[in-house]
């Protein structure tokens, strides 16, 4: 990989060694970079161990339908169990094929948890869960103009990145891989151009499978990442909570302390003069 | 008949979303929920006075886990 995703910009990431290096969407400021995904966690307890590892302030719900499968008085107590550990909500429209149904169900999240922030999906395939992208650009521009902040997931294509931007998206989450995939990030370069094309923060969403692919969504310039199935069904969520934690500031500090360029061939680290000349 | 959570289910006349809500267990001041009547949101505010038609089709979402 050649300059164009390495360092830069070292004002972006300078305040990284203090704890103040806080990231800040539509206006709301958050101490933690990364997002956590409430999905697929076997319990709430376990959940709620792994909200407080990652030190995450923003976690994502879905929305679903009052008494089918586990019982309501669960459901009611997720909702209970996440203000209690202190976190912002951020609904998603997991689950939607239409602008339409994406719109209405944004409408109603902001109905049920009384926030105009959504975690917007608007989904075109059912086996790679890959956004339908016009389809997506549309419910964004929509939910702009009824006052929705709006973070799309979005595909890694720079330009859609921008065109989400100019309907008004207050942030974009491309993906690294298809969602639950855990395959990283598989076109590094994209995400940094992403980086480049946008002028708002960039949350690399879905595909991380481990620490390092959230480290290396830092280092490519994202402004914070956002995880679900890598911490929820890791043997031990607390533990990859507290991993992925550590990664996204490793990371952070790797990016604004500016990585040597790579070169085929070695670059000796121990200079030469003085060398002894023994025959 | 309505269709409540896509389950047919008979109403009296002069039920509201409010009664609605009570068939699923749900108080009216429940938290974490949203309704949507006919594919349009109902506000809180309007539960107790919007009656429901015949065939109304009533979706009542809660939060559940999700990525």
């Amino acid at each position: 990989m050649g300059d164009s995703l390495s360092g830069l910009p070292l004002a972006q990431a300078s305040g990284a060694e203090g704890e103040e290096d806080s990231l800040t969407i539509a206006g709301r400021t958050l101490r933690s970079r990364l997002l956590l995904g409430t999905g697929g966690f076997p319990s709430l307890e376990l959940m709620a161990d792994a909200i407080a590892a990652s030190g995450s302030e923003l976690v994502t719900v879905a929305l679903r339908r009052v008494g089918v499968g586990a019982d309501a008085g669960h459901r009611s107590s997720l909702i209970d169990v996440l203000a209690e550990a202190g976190v912002q909500l951020l609904p998603n429209t997991a689950g939607c094929f239409t602008a339409r149904d994406a719109v209405l169900t944004a409408k109603l999240a902001r109905e049920a948890f009384a926030t105009d922030w959504i975690k917007l999906e608007v989904i075109g395939d059912e086996d790679t869960l890959l956004p339908d992208a016009p389809e997506l650009l549309r419910a964004a521009e929509e939910l702009v103009d009824e006052g929705f902040v709006v973070l799309p997931y979005t595909t890694d294509d720079p330009v859609l990145a921008r065109r989400l931007v100019d309907v008004g998206c207050a942030a974009v989450m491309p993906l690294g891989s298809p969602i639950g995939s855990g395959m990283g990030i598989r076109n590094p370069y994209n995400i940094a151009l992403i980086r480049r094309a946008v002028d708002v923060p960039v949350v690399l969403d879905a595909g991380v499978g481990t620490a390092s692919d959230a480290a290396l969504a830092m280092e490519l310039g994202c402004d914070a990442v956002m995880a679900a199935s890598a911490i929820s069904r890791a043997q031990d969520p607390v533990a990859m909570a507290a991993a992925m934690r550590a990664a996204v500031r490793a990371g952070r500090l790797a990016r604004g302390a500016g990585r040597i360029p790579r070169r085929t061939y070695a670059t000796a680290s121990t200079p030469e003069q003085g060398l002894a000349e023994f025959t | 008949m309505i269709l409540l959570n896509g389950q047919h289910t008979e109403i009296g006349p002069g039920e509201t979303v409010a009664t609605a809500l009570g068939r699923l267990g749900l108080e009216v001041h429940a938290r974490g929920v949203a309704v949507a009547v006919d594919g349009e949101v109902v506000p809180r505010a309007a539960w107790e006075t919007f009656a429901l038609a015949q065939d109304a089709r009533v979706e009542v979402l809660t939060a559940m886990q999700g990525g």
